[in-house]
């Protein structure tokens, strides 16, 4: 009896700094992220003030590289994925499979405190000679090989791939850990095909995320030797730099391209289907009615995810990659649209004769499923070779990842957050300031990559300090001002969902144990959950995660997926 | 403690998604693609307006059904019915899979090969040759001269004023070769074949206008063709980061008649 709390950390140390608790873990990933989301989003001010008053040389060229490739280097690594991934993942998989943690506490604890120290290189990479690496988030060589080819590219880079390096270190301990706990710590009952689509999304996640990192370990190595060990793995024959020629011969920079494109595409899915996993689950509560499809969700995820390692050429048509291959990748890539718009079609139609309960998290929710649409559709754009060949390094490209891996990620953390906040502090968040908050992201958030969208269509190329000396980019440049004032008002908004979080966590509404009538096992946990998750025997599962009927009385209109006896 | 009051209702909730779904449909109807002028970029605006009008009919379609069904759905109203039977949930996704799989593939193999072909295929007998060297940050241009031949070129004798594309003064061919800095000439309806190289980093070859852009490679030479239709002058740009003055790397385009090609290129001096 109680023998969980019996091994409950006591000292400040071990139960706050190196915890091996699942949910504290989590909460240091997600707060850790938030961090980095205010370095982020200040980088990306920085960019879009830039951009827009150009005439004022805010920064200087090099400066604004660097700004463009850390933005989106933390943003990728040290925000979505440490928030959604690494920070909702470890929170919910055991409690959402009725576990008591995860398999391997230990190494989860390695694995937040690995990737720590490669925040710190990130963030102290702002520091050194010549600024912080300044090739791009891609990292593509010869401009990340060579000190000669950007100022970023000395100690800057040096310290970007050495962040990498663990970053994946710890992403695959994470992975690693993820699978190992949906296989082997499910509750009695819980089947594969009970599990919540948060789990099968964390589970496709983790699969994809072990399988397409290494190669970018591999392709950091190479890239460190090259650049310090004197070898030509990305190198060819005839560099020249202020008129000297390099000694390097023999290698190829196409090829760094293919190992950073077999992890970079995987990573897409990694980011975005824990946000669809997310919105299902928020979905069911409030739309008081089971998923629909559930079954054809499970199996297009993994469709998805088999198609998303065999497509990352279409990253590479224009780069001097065979094109017939390029028309290969093409055929395999526009294929996931299926899946995907299953995976839509069952999001949509689980609407369909519900009974909608319009809380804050399901705002969130809605509104994700629009932006799935949206930058799903603007994919199609991008993978078919031949319209590429306009769009590709436009705004067009900018607007649809970031609804994809920043706008659809985001939201469904947003929306989470709202919905797990009783269970990760035992109190509510301030209803009106969400409301707020909401309104004020997401609008302005929709119409600045729709923006980007049109920039691109019109022309406007990515990565450029000023694009006013072109007069193909004036239609296009035209949208930057609106955009940027959109910018500002988002990112304001974010310091009502921060000051919320922090003042909610000490002062919100004591929520109750299952205060949203939810059905999956996190609600059958105390709130906030202790360390084992349940004070006394672990939850029974005997049914399926969604069984609400709209058709009962309000108040008895759902069933826990499982009973703690 | 189970929820307190009434669950909160805002079926008017869905008239945002009306509005969001008219609003980007309609902003993407907006004609933002620029004039193009160049035979296969016809081709390629058709390509984009057919995605543009599939898909643009799918996203509106969607969120109007999103949205009517938080309007229907939103009032709180006990529903019967709601859960259908596995074999019917099933059958439901085969529409998506199968709508998705046409659109998708009719836009790459029947909207896009033919064009891929006027892009990647065999060059026309007649097309006119000429080199575009990418180099940190700006684009050197080289015409065979009268010979027709483009000389040889050697890396360590790249100087930035005094030779900056390394010809070898031993060949006869590279004699007579003429450089120049950004500025690339034309004929109009016939055409061209641009073999790329780089000297250093990747860059991007693109004339927006022509819908062309192909990177060129350090180690490689790649080739882009297209037939420019009107007579002008366009601008070249790099749409791949190639270090602090991507942004600048700009060129011109000047397409002219054969005959003012000609005698335009007469009037060029050899480098060497």
């Amino acid at each position: 009896m109680a023998v969980a709390q019996e091994h409950a950390p006591q000292t400040f140390i071990s139960k706050y700094v190196f915890s091996t608790d699942h949910k504290v873990i989590g909460l240091q990933y997600i707060l850790t992220a938030l961090f980095m989301g205010i370095v982020g989003s200040a980088l990306a001010v920085l960019i879009r003030a830039q951009i827009t008053w150009p005439e004022k040389a805010l920064v200087t060229p090099e400066n604004y590289i660097s700004l463009v490739t850390m933005h989106g280097t933390i943003m990728v690594f040290f925000v979505v994925s440490l928030a959604l991934v690494s920070g909702f993942g470890n929170f919910l998989i055991p409690l959402m499979l009725g576990a008591r943690d995860m398999a391997y506490p230990f190494l989860n604890m390695l694995s937040y405190w690995t990737v720590v120290p490669a925040c710190l290189l990130v963030l102290a990479s702002f520091l050194v000679e010549g600024g912080a690496a300044a090739a791009g988030w891609t990292a593509y060589p010869p401009l990340s090989a060579l000190p000669e080819a950007v100022p970023g590219s000395g100690l800057g880079q040096t310290l970007w791939l050495l962040a990498m390096a663990l970053f994946i270190a710890s992403f695959t301990m994470g992975g690693l850990n993820y699978i190992a706990t949906i296989l082997n710590c499910r509750a009695r009952g819980m089947t594969l095909m009970r599990m919540p689509l948060t789990v099968w999304t964390y589970f496709m996640s983790a699969i994809l995320g072990v399988l397409s990192f290494p190669p970018l370990t591999a392709a950091a190595i190479m890239l460190l030797l090259d650049r310090h060990g004197g070898t030509s793995f990305f190198l060819p024959e005839g560099l020249v730099f202020g008129n000297e020629t390099l000694p390097h011969q023999g290698g190829t920079p196409l090829l760094f391209q293919h190992l950073f494109w077999f992890l970079g595409h995987p990573e897409v899915y990694v980011l975005v289907l824990p946000g669809i996993g997310i919105t299902f689950d928020l979905l069911a509560t409030f739309a008081r009615r089971p998923i629909f499809g559930y079954r054809t969700s499970v199996w297009s995820l993994v469709v998805v995810g088999f198609l998303s390692m065999i497509v990352w050429g279409h990253h590479m048509y224009v780069t001097g990659m065979n094109p017939y291959v390029g028309e290969y990748f093409s055929i395999a890539t526009v294929l996931i649209t299926a899946p995907f718009a299953v995976l839509g079609l069952n999001l949509v139609a689980s609407l369909w004769r519900s009974r909608i309960r319009m809380e804050v998290p399901m705002y969130w929710a809605l509104g994700t499923i629009a932006v799935i649409g949206l930058g799903g559709f603007g994919g199609l754009f991008l993978a078919t070779s031949i319209s590429d060949i306009y769009f590709h390094e436009s705004f067009f490209v900018v607007g649809h990842f970031h609804l994809m891996i920043g706008v659809v990620t985001v939201l469904s953390a947003l929306g989470g957050t709202y919905y797990w906040f009783p269970k990760m502090f035992g109190r509510k968040m301030s209803v009106g300031l969400a409301k707020l908050h909401f309104w004020t992201t997401y609008l302005p958030v929709v119409a600045v990559f729709a923006l980007m969208h049109f920039q691109g269509l019109s022309g406007l190329l990515r990565r450029y300090y000023d694009h006013t000396i072109y007069e193909f980019q004036e239609a296009g440049i035209g949208l930057a001002l609106p955009i940027t004032i959109l910018v500002f008002v988002v990112t304001g908004s974010q310091l009502v969902f921060i000051y919320n979080f922090f003042v909610s966590m000490r002062r919100g509404e004591v929520a109750s144990a299952n205060p949203w009538n939810g059905t999956t096992l996190e609600w059958t946990a105390p709130s906030p959950a202790p360390h084992g998750n349940w004070p006394g025997a672990l939850p029974v599962v005997d049914r399926h995660p969604y069984d609400y009927d709209p058709a009962a009385p309000a108040e008895a209109d759902f069933k826990p997926q499982g009973t703690v006896a | 403690m189970s929820t307190s009051g009434a669950a909160p209702r805002s079926p008017a909730f869905g008239l945002l998604f009306y509005a969001l779904g008219i609003l980007v449909v309609a902003g993407f109807a907006v004609g933002w693609l620029p004039e193009v002028s160049s035979a296969h970029g016809h081709g390629i605006d058709r390509v984009i307006r057919y995605l543009l009008l599939t898909t643009g009919t799918l996203f509106l379609v969607g969120c109007l059904v999103l949205g009517r069904f938080i309007l229907t759905y939103g009032r709180g109203a006990p529903q019967e019915g709601a859960v259908l039977s596995e074999r019917t949930q099933l059958l439901w996704a085969i529409v998506p899979v199968l709508l998705m799989c046409a659109i998708s593939e009719v836009g790459v193999l029947v909207m896009a090969l033919p064009v891929f072909g006027e892009v990647y295929g065999e060059p026309a007998e007649d097309a006119f040759e000429v080199e575009v060297v990418g180099k940190q940050f700006e684009w050197l241009v080289r015409y065979p001269g009268p010979d027709g031949v483009l000389g040889e070129v050697d890396h360590d004798k790249v100087h930035d004023s005094r030779n900056p594309l390394g010809l070898v003064k031993s060949d006869p061919a590279a004699r007579d070769d003429i450089v120049l800095r950004g500025q690339l000439h034309l004929p109009v309806g016939r055409m061209s074949i641009v073999s790329l190289r780089s000297l250093d980093v990747i860059h991007s070859f693109t004339v927006p206008l022509f819908r062309t852009k192909q990177d060129t490679l350090p180690g490689y030479t790649a080739f882009t063709q297209f037939t420019p239709e009107k007579e002008g002058t366009f601008e070249l740009a790099c749409a791949e980061l190639c270090g602090l003055g991507h942004y600048r790397m700009q060129g011109t385009v000047t397409v002219q008649s054969e005959e003012e090609l000609a005698q335009w290129l007469s009037e060029q001096e050899p480098w060497l």
